[in-house]
């Protein structure tokens, strides 16, 4: 079953809202939203919307799951059945489960996860509505509850994406931009640092394309 | 040697704080010449030490460490207890007791169970292991009355003030008993209820305007206007 593929750019140059290539969507932030987290944020960008909280450090339960060396951090990536148009099923997708992954891996390199050894730090990401950037919204909004719940960090992270639709390299993908675009570059960097914790690439790009994505 | 931020300047994770020969103070780390924030709060300058005051945070024990928490298990000859720390802390039954104990003798729900409170002072921890309690020092204890106020543990310095300004005058406007654990719970003990809610409003409000220069003055102020109404008697000798 074909769709056929909206034009995604008109001959201004201007994105299906309105945005220029490099525009990125409205953001909305606000931190300590929920009262029983140890830390929390609400981040918009655009449509969508992501609500994060952390708890910890804490015991790890079962013990044999702490390490002697290190804090273990635990994400939870999770879509609500009314975050996108079609319910989605509440149980934890192969994609999800990936995602938890990848916004961990995107985060542990921020925090001093050395200096308390056998304990845990949780982390759940919860999408109230996705319209794209579902991921870099969740690392965003993750690292916002993490420094709200007062655990020491080397900065702060923060996520975009970046891709190529109807030829043209832009910022901020929608998700009609990233399901008939080219390309799709998630990205995130502790800014301060200037250092990146996360570099994804999904379709098709050159090399020089590339690098000027980043 | 540059600093970009002002004293009492906000600043969040990563924000580089000064470049040069300066000494890391608490919330800070330096990597190379630079030294950054590694939590949101208010930067501090004392000399060449840099530090910033967490707006939130949890506890770490110190040995020396006077602490509240809750018995939630009790061992063979230990209890645990929950002190807001990382880790569950351990209590062990000879340091209640004062001897040599015998777990076929004593039963310890006896001495102390699920569901009571203890003041206790924090023996040792290392980071790797349980943090390990001690009760046999006077003011330590089970607590049998009073009510207990949470607060952030990067609060308590402000909660005592210089020199214990802060705390010696809540206790003396208000009259209670008051013992602060270095984890950021605090027990408070009143004649009269009202008293109790007034300091803890107090305590209250010292932990979100802590911040803010002459606190100690303008909570004696509201302490004391608001007793003079309360109860219609004035504090003549104050």
């Amino acid at each position: 079953m074909a769709v056929e593929k909206p034009k995604l750019i008109d001959e201004e140059g201007r994105r299906l809202d309105g945005r220029g290539p490099a525009d990125l969507r409205p953001l909305h932030i606000e931190v300590d939203v929920l009262a029983n987290a140890d830390g929390s944020a609400y981040v918009e960008q655009g449509n969508t919307k992501i609500l994060a909280a952390v708890y910890g450090p804490k015991e790890v339960h079962p013990r044999h799951l702490g390490l002697p060396d290190r804090a273990i951090l635990r994400c939870r990536y999770h879509m609500a059945p009314f975050s996108v148009e079609h319910r989605k099923s509440p149980a934890p997708s192969r994609r999800e489960i990936e995602l938890s992954k990848v916004i961990r891996e995107a985060l542990e390199p921020a925090l001093f996860l050395e200096y308390y050894p056998r304990t845990a730090i949780d982390v759940f990401v919860e999408v109230l509505q996705a319209d794209g950037g579902t991921r870099c919204a969740s690392i965003t909004a993750a690292s916002l509850a993490l420094a709200d719940a007062g655990i020491p960090m080397r900065d702060l992270v923060a996520a975009v994406a970046a891709g190529k639709v109807d030829g043209i390299l832009v910022l901020d993908l929608s998700d009609v931009e990233d399901k008939h675009g080219e390309a799709d570059v998630p990205f995130a960097m502790m800014p301060g640092l200037n250092r990146i914790t996360l570099f994804q690439m999904d379709g098709v790009l050159t090399p020089d394309e590339l690098k000027e994505c980043v | 040697m540059t600093i970009f931020f002002e004293r009492r300047e906000l600043v969040v994770p990563g924000d580089l704080l000064a470049e040069g020969d300066y000494e890391p103070g608490e919330n800070v780390y330096k990597e190379d010449d630079k030294l950054y924030a590694t939590r949101v709060g208010l930067l501090e300058l004392k000399d060449d030490k840099i530090s910033v005051i967490a707006l939130r945070s949890f506890y770490v024990p110190k040995p020396g460490d006077i602490v509240i928490g809750d018995v939630v298990d009790v061992g063979v000859s230990s209890w645990a207890i929950d002190i807001k720390a990382p880790r569950l802390a351990v209590l062990r039954a000879t340091e209640v007791v004062g001897r040599p104990f015998r777990s076929d003798k004593t039963e310890l729900t006896k001495i102390l169970n699920v569901g009571d409170t203890v003041i206790a002072k924090v023996k040792a921890y290392d980071r790797t292991r349980s943090p390990m309690l001690t009760m046999g020092e006077p003011g330590l204890g089970k607590i049998r009355h009073g009510r207990i106020v949470r607060i952030t543990p990067s609060k308590v310095p402000r909660l005592i003030g210089k020199k214990g300004s802060m705390i010696s005058m809540l206790k003396r406007e208000t009259g209670c008993k008051i013992v602060i654990g270095m984890n950021g719970v605090v027990l408070v003990r009143c004649k009269s209820p009202e008293d109790e809610e007034l300091l803890i409003e107090a305590i209250e409000k010292i932990e979100r305007e802590s911040h803010v220069e002459g606190l100690t003055d303008r909570v004696a102020e509201m302490i004391r206007r608001r007793r003079g109404l309360g109860s219609g008697e004035a504090q003549a000798d104050r």
